[in-house]
């Protein structure tokens, strides 16, 4: 492979890996579902999450660069997370949190008052 | 004509070095190599940043051998929620090692780190020994 194909395809490479897929971990509890989501070197400021239709989106925009560095290469580093998950009808929407700590977004998303499992007494 | 060349097989197996490395970095084979660095210098200093998203800073360890090995070792705890069912575990978890070696000496006791927004930077100055001098010539 000659070192033109090879910098064409690294371009490439580079050009799709600039938005990835955020990694996640999502569990759930009887009266909530748990998000955290890893979206290192992301403001909290930079963070938009959205709620619609049953469907959380998260997007996150990393900092161009960090002062003295103007010699970095960040053609090659990732510039947004994005990551989508369904949920179902069943959340609050009104009452999702969301908090951020070194570079891990959770968020607690509270379910639905319908949905939360009961226990049903039997009368005898 | 085929061109004679000074040595035809380290270019062949710099070539495929650099092929291993470009399919390492697109399978994001953190298991093997340990999570992806960037890695660039000024004049003064090597810079370099890993994303390291939840980790306790008091757990990283940074090492700077023979002024050229950097090595970074640390562990990624997540705890099992109580009383939950998982939906999706994808994060990482657990110890990872990364180690690099830098192209010229550094001043191991002038290295700073800094941990921010789950980003690791360093800055590892360039020993006096390293930087490059300008050669006046006598006449």
């Amino acid at each position: 492979m000659s070192q033109t194909a090879l910098q064409t395809m690294e371009r490439q490479v580079e050009g799709t890996r600039r938005t990835v897929t955020a990694r996640a971990d999502v569990y759930e509890r009887d009266d909530e579902y748990v998000v955290q989501a890893d979206l290192p070197g992301v403001q909290p400021d930079d963070i938009d999450i959205r709620y619609e239709d049953g469907e959380l989106t998260l997007h996150g925009r990393r900092s161009a660069c960090h002062g003295e560095c103007e010699s970095a290469p960040w053609n090659r580093s990732i510039s947004s997370f994005s990551r989508s998950f369904r949920l179902g009808e069943g959340v609050a929407s009104d009452r999702i949190e969301a908090e951020m700590k070194h570079g891990v977004l959770t968020l607690h998303l509270p379910k639905t008052e319908a949905v939360k499992p009961r226990r049903i007494a039997v009368r005898g | 004509m085929v061109r004679a060349q000074r040595d035809p097989f380290a270019q062949f197996f710099g070539e495929a070095n650099r092929i291993q490395d470009h399919f390492a970095r697109l399978l994001n084979d953190s298991i093997r190599t340990g999570p992806a660095i960037n890695l660039w210098s000024d004049e003064h200093a090597f810079y370099a940043e890993t994303d390291l998203p939840g980790i306790d800073p008091a757990c990283l360890e940074i090492t700077v051998s023979d002024g050229t090995e950097l090595k970074i070792t640390g562990e990624r705890q997540i705890e099992d929620p109580q009383g939950a069912s998982w939906l999706r575990q994808e994060r990482p978890r657990g110890s990872f090692s990364r180690s690099v070696t830098l192209p010229s000496l550094v001043d191991a006791d002038q290295v700073e780190a800094r941990y921010e927004n789950g980003v690791l930077k360093l800055t590892l100055p360039k020993s006096e020994a390293a930087k490059p001098r300008k050669i006046v010539v006598k006449s």
